[in-house]
């Protein structure tokens, strides 16, 4: 399994499992919940500062260092395309020129569901302008597709909405997404449980990305440790192939040889 | 005294010549921050030659918490 890597673009990880730093009590539980995730990719918001703060506050980014995290700045809450780019641009200088980003165009505020139009529109942008996209998208093959062959990194169709925690509700079109998929494919949002996390890697996807699920666990360090096995558990049993399925009763033990 | 919007906040700064002036007087000069200056970025390179101007809108972001 150590020689099983993943390809973003033009990193390389160990870990398929990808988490955000949101809703973590302080900044203490978000380092160590990171930490026992095993991740690698840590997600990241981009925020004013206050102005007049203490400056001796420690930041998120002084926790979590880019020195040691492939840090993935992304577009929350923005609702067009050009707000995701001016965003993503920002998030660049502030990381001294890191290229992959995660693009989320919100459509809506109740669903949290993406706007594919947008976030068509705001990829092309930016991989014209030489971002590395991790895209957040629909559970749409054609669409996911699409984003693909526009030159995305990574296609990451939502499990569930976002925050929801209700699991791969369509497990069937995430398999058709995996079915024509050449880059990366990674469930972010909607995985609720370890459980969900494995459902996605015995799939095939290639990762989860997940930050609710931890953050909001009443011990989210200890769910941080549970994910990370429940993905490599997925992974692998996706490498060792499922046996197959049947209807009926087949015994494991041989009927020959029985006593009288 | 120039007056400039920070963060979408009206402020009034004694003195800043520049964009690492204007992070040291508002404290975050050894912060890892991002500075637009009437939407355009100002790489940290050009921070201490950019200067800054009466009624420039300013916004200055960092990385925080986020899914």
């Amino acid at each position: 399994m150590s020689s099983d890597r993943l390809n973003v673009g033009t990193y390389n990880f160990q870990s398929r499992l990808m988490v955000g730093t949101g809703k973590y009590r302080d900044l203490d539980e978000t380092r160590l919940a990171i930490e026992a995730s095993g991740a690698e990719i840590v997600t990241v918001a981009l925020r004013r500062t206050n102005i007049g703060q203490n400056p001796n506050e420690p930041s998120l980014l002084d926790v979590i260092s880019p020195e040691r995290y492939c840090i993935l700045p992304n577009t929350a809450f923005c609702y067009t395309a050009d707000e995701a780019v001016r965003t993503c641009r920002l998030a660049r200088e502030l990381l001294d020129g890191h290229d992959l980003v995660k693009l989320e165009v919100l459509g809506d505020d109740k669903t949290l569901y993406p706007n594919v139009t947008e976030t068509l529109a705001a990829a092309e942008t930016l991989i014209k302008d030489g971002f590395q996209v991790m895209v957040y998208t629909s559970d749409d093959p054609l669409i996911a597709k699409r984003l693909e062959e526009m030159g995305c990194v990574a296609v990451m169709p939502l499990g569930a909405p976002i925050g929801s925690g209700l699991g791969i509700r369509n497990p069937h079109n995430i398999a058709l997404i995996l079915e024509n998929a050449k880059v990366p494919i990674i469930v972010d949002a909607g995985v609720g449980t370890p459980s969900d996390a494995t459902v996605a890697m015995e799939l095939g996807c290639d990762g989860v990305l997940m930050n609710s699920a931890i953050a909001h666990a009443d011990q989210p360090v200890l769910m941080a440790e549970a994910m990370k096995l429940a993905v490599e558990a997925g992974r692998a049993g996706y490498l060792a192939g499922r046996m197959p399925a049947a209807t009926y009763g087949r015994a494991s033990s041989p009927r020959s040889g029985l006593i009288d | 005294m120039i007056r400039l919007t920070v963060n979408g906040e009206p402020v009034r700064v004694q003195q800043a010549n520049n964009v690492a002036e204007l992070l040291s007087t508002l404290n975050l000069h050894e912060k890892r921050v991002a500075v637009e200056i009437n939407s355009e970025i100002i790489p940290r390179s050009e921070h201490p030659t950019t200067r800054v101007r009466e009624g420039d809108r300013v916004e200055i972001v960092r990385a925080i918490g986020g899914g």
